[in-house]
């Protein structure tokens, strides 16, 4: 190794343990034995998978759970057809209103959020829409949908859509040439556009604490705050760190596997402009 | 193998623009038509309407004998090959040339032996796995070519299929592309803005311009016997020299001296009839030589100042200085703007190819001549060639 | 015939592009435009929901009690604090982190994939782990400190910790910004400026922020528009205790807490415009180019 080798080495080592650590910590909490806790030390003495059990047996995680992923997915396909299809508009037709759609986007992805709650906490009451899933998966989606657009927009407009003329001329039909050429190149603008429209929706909180009051339709992070313990008596901290763990693990296994995709699509919208 | 008739075909698009405006043609078998023209005159549309891909808005299209307008794509065996390549970039090599055979359907073996064919013509063996992405342009190139003989169409249409390449491979693509037509005896369509293209590829070269074909004929025919301006101006290279002119008895008073009319042109002017008094005269570079090569009596001479001299090694291109201006003729300058080519047509220099012995140096003065016989007089008024008919 | 085949084909395409839109722009207008509105409706009514029955119109009395009260003036400094420092230091870790993605000799891609994950971890989850790591007797960064210090019952260091949970997750998604912006300097400037003799750091102030100044500009709006409705963090590591409180946990807690409706929206209307503000001081005064525009 050269000298600059091993100074960027040790730089990389830097990030990665600015990165890493923090998440390093709740897992360490997370597999701590309740009574070692309070040792603050940042490396357990004992292994123990019990916070996990206890979360998943006592059943205050697995609803929450279920609720996140599934508000989450349907939230994330919902504005993936809805941004494909506005996304597909703004990349290749021509129509007044276009620079007002994207505004509006604009102007929707930078709203305070907290705005919002007052006015849907009581509208939602009123349609019967709090605490279910779909009073979060709406905001959801409109929260989704400026992000999705612009990062399909800015992939749609990259596809070079002669090829779909190429297909045809290779004796293609229509539909051939759409799912043989135009589908698979779109696809991995889809599939960012998704994942990054899911870490967002997985992401939220504060809709989530203030459109649901029980179980019914409650998120897991939001959840989590309300942890309490397996019993009265008991610290949540291990409950916490363990759900904290779950919730987690998704993202990570996207950014193992979605790297690019991921920066590339944070990227895309905010800077070719 | 197919016969192309396009019998008044006229595209209209949506917002009114008439892109191409009762086009006739046929095609023959095997033919190597060149479709050619200044940017936005309408080739491409008249590619993509033989092609399907644009609706035609009048006129009847016929293949073989057979009306196809109302045929897609996919229904008129036709190839067609873009400028931007449009390779597939998820597929590789091979796969791009197989698309074509497995949207026909055909079993594996027959697509496998047609690959492998293609491919040792094309040169295309060693990059068959390789994603368009990891090809040079020339690659690219021939992929293109390869995905559209792959499967013997009736007709091969190309749109400016090697204006994404650099002089010099554009010139080794050209000559494998005519070889590889001859070969394969398939109708070919194809679509250039460059001239020089156009001269050493057809068998026959339609210039279009504005929508409207300005001449249909043989590389020599255009050369030789422009129908008008238009025309003239835009075959060969460098680009033919207008002079104003005015019939005057037996001659033709110009910038550079009274040129004799010769028995050639005589006999056209008298059919025709200048409407006027008026006429451009064009004399192509070519057409003049340093006096002391040349020993021809009826050569017409005339002294001038030389102002720039550049040597192409096989030649010298000497500009010379003339007080004319060429644009007092509206015609003249319409074309001029029409065609992009304002500062040629409308300029006040005469380009003359001389010998490349002569010792010609700028500033020097010295004699100049051509023979009478090879200039064009064209009608200012409509720009239409005044000794030349069909 | 063709009187008017000029609006024909323009009209389908313009009809096309509508429908395609409608069903976005639809959801958008009823989940988010007309809350928007409906809370500035609000915001001129008295509407505490513990009493339904004392509703009324009061014009700008919302505003005033809202303007006027220290907790609200206090939240709004709280914030702007916040906003400010956090991005400021982000801007120059995003920076650094950048150049590192960009430049690094090894291991890029794996320094690229470990920076994404706090941008993608749960705030609530990081800031769980924020918290107790600064919780006396369970957390390894407590344990560093004196025994008797509990930083987050005591407000400079309960603030200095938001912005240190803040900055944490959200440099990554800067660094991600400016790194498309570093992407694009070509590399024969920066030849160049060394040959006519600049040094690293000259030609890195005198070529390459000036040519990455729009994404920077671009990263700071998104980031302060983003920072300025900081809750989660907040929300778990204080809950606005020792007047921690930024504007968005202040409007929560009189809307849940307090189901105030008509302060809170209030609140809602004067952060929102806030944010507009803030939002055109970077696109008109600094000329920041919003995505997507057609330039
Ligand atoms: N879809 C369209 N709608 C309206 N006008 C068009 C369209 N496509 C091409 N044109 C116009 O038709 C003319 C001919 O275009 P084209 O055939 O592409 O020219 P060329 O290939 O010779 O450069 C141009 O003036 C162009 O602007
Ligand atoms: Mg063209």
């Amino acid at each position: 190794m050269t000298g600059a080798q091993i100074r960027w080495s040790i730089l990389n080592l830097v990030v990665v343990v600015y990165a890493l650590v923090p998440v390093l910590w709740l897992l360490s909490l997370s597999l701590k034995d309740p009574s070692t806790f309070t040792d603050g030390k940042f490396i357990p003495r004992e292994w123990t998978f019990d916070n996990y059990k206890n979360i998943f047996d006592v059943g205050e995680f697995t609803r929450p759970l279920i609720n996140s992923i599934g508000i989450a997915i349907i939230a994330t396909l919902i504005a993936i057809v809805l941004g494909v299809f506005a996304a597909y508009a703004i990349a290749r037709l021509d129509f007044p209103g276009k620079n007002v759609m994207l505004g509006a986007s604009l102007l929707i992805a930078m709203f305070p959020q907290v705005s919002l709650v007052t006015p849907l906490f009581e509208i939602e009451r009123r349609l019967g829409l709090f605490n279910t899933w779909a009073g979060l998966i709406f905001p959801y989606v409109t929260f989704a949908l400026p992000l999705t657009i612009y990062i399909l927009a800015s992939f749609f407009k990259e596809i070079p859509w002669e090829l779909e003329k190429a297909a045809k001329m290779d004796g293609a039909s229509p539909f051939q040439a759409f799912r043989k050429v135009i589908v698979p190149l779109a696809a991995p603008g889809v599939v960012t556009a998704a994942i990054l429209a899911f870490i967002q929706c997985w992401n939220d909180f504060l809709f989530a604490i203030s459109l649901t009051s029980t179980d019914r339709a409650r998120t897991a992070p939001a959840a989590i705050s309300f942890f309490t313990g397996a019993s009265q008596f008991e610290d949540p901290t291990g409950s916490i760190a363990a759900a904290a763990v779950v919730i987690t693990i998704p993202i990570v296994l996207f950014v193992l596997f979605f790297q690019r995709r991921i920066v590339s699509g944070l990227t895309s919208g905010a800077v070719k402009g | 193998m197919a016969e192309i008739v396009l019998d008044k075909v006229t595209k209209r698009f949506r917002d009114g623009t008439e892109a191409v405006q009762e086009i006739d043609l046929t095609i023959a078998d095997k033919e190597f038509l060149i479709l050619v023209g200044p940017s936005g005159c309408g080739k491409s549309t008249t590619l993509n309407m033989i092609a399907g891909l644009e609706d035609i808005s009048d006129g009847e299209l016929r293949i073989d004998g057979d009306r196809v307008n109302e045929r897609s794509p996919q229904d008129r065996n036709i190839a067609m090959v873009f400028q931007s390549y449009a390779l597939y970039p998820h597929m590789t090599v091979r796969e791009n040339m197989e698309f074509p055979l497995t949207i026909a359907k055909l079993d594996k073996a027959t697509i496998k032996q047609k690959i492998d064919e293609a491919a040792e013509i094309l040169e295309l063996g060693p990059y068959l796995d390789r994603k368009p992405s990891d090809l040079s342009g020339g690659q690219r190139q021939r992929v293109a070519m390869g995905r559209a003989i792959v499967r013997k169409p009736k007709a091969f249409l190309m749109d400016e299929p090697l204006s994404n390449l650099d002089a010099k491979l554009r010139a080794q693509m050209r000559t494998s592309i005519s070889r590889l037509q001859k070969s394969l005896g398939t109708t070919t369509v194809y679509v250039t803005h460059d001239q020089t293209e156009a001269m050493t590829l057809g068998d026959r070269i339609v210039v279009m311009r504005a929508g409207i074909v300005q001449q249909i004929g043989t590389p020599q025919d255009l050369y030789e016997r422009p129908a008008n301006l238009f025309v003239a101006g835009f075959i060969g290279s460098p680009t033919m020299n207008f002079l104003p002119g005015e019939l005057v008895n037996s001659s033709i008073a110009t910038a550079i001296g009274e040129i004799p009319i010769s028995d050639r042109l005589r006999s056209g002017l008298s059919e025709h009839g200048p409407t006027g008094r008026d006429v451009i005269v064009g004399i192509r570079p070519e057409a003049f030589e340093d006096s002391r090569f040349v020993d021809d009596q009826t050569a017409f001479t005339f002294p001038h100042d030389i102002d720039i001299v550049e040597s192409l090694g096989s030649a010298k291109l000497a500009y010379l200085d003339v007080d004319i201006d060429a644009r007092a003729h509206e015609h003249f300058a319409e074309i001029a703007q029409e065609s992009g080519a304002e500062d040629v047509f409308g300029s006040q220099q005469i380009v003359a190819q001389l010998d490349a012995r002569s010792p010609v140096r700028e500033g020097d003065s010295m004699e100049i001549s051509f023979r009478p016989d090879d200039i064009q007089l064209f009608d200012p008024t409509d720009g239409t060639n005044l000794t030349e008919h069909d | 015939m063709s009187a008017r085949p000029i609006s024909d084909g323009k009209a389908a395409e313009r009809r096309l592009g509508w429908w395609l839109c409608a069903p976005a722009a639809l959801v958008m207008l009823i989940v988010a435009g007309w809350p928007i509105l409906y809370s500035v409706l609000l915001s001129f009514q008295r509407f505490d929901l513990r009493f339904p029955d004392d509703k009324a119109w009061i014009g700008f009395d919302n505003y005033q009690a809202v303007l006027s009260s220290e907790y609200w003036w206090n939240a709004f400094g709280v914030t702007t604090f916040i906003m400010i420092v956090s991005v400021a230091i982000e801007l120059v870790l995003g920076m650094i982190l950048a150049i590192i993605m960009h430049r690094t000799l090894v291991g890029r891609g794996l320094v690229r994939t470990v920076v994404l994950i706090p941008y993608g971890i749960v705030t609530v989850v990081a800031a769980y782990g924020w918290r107790y790591a600064w919780t006396p007797g369970t957390g390894w960064l407590a344990n560093l400190l004196d025994e008797s210090t509990a930083p987050l019952t005591e407000r400079p260091s309960a603030i200095a910790i938001i912005i240190l949970a803040e900055v944490w997750k959200t440099t990554p998604f800067m660094a991600l910004l400016l790194l498309a912006g570093l992407t694009v300097v070509p590399e024969e400037l920066l030849r160049a400026a060394s040959i006519d003799g600049a040094s690293k750091w000259q030609s890195f102030v005198r070529i390459t922020l000036p040519l990455i100044r729009p994404a920077i500009l671009v990263a700071l709006l998104f980031r302060m528009l983003d920072a300025f409705r900081i809750y989660d963090n907040i929300y778990v590591l204080t809950n606005g205790g020792q007047d921690t409180s930024s504007v968005s946990i202040l409007t929560y807690h009189n809307l849940i807490g307090g189901l105030n409706l008509g302060i809170g929206s209030t609140m809602s209307v004067l952060i929102f415009l806030t944010v507009a503000l803030i939002a055109f001081i970077f696109i008109k005064v600094l000329g920041t180019s919003t995505p997507g525009s057609d330039k």
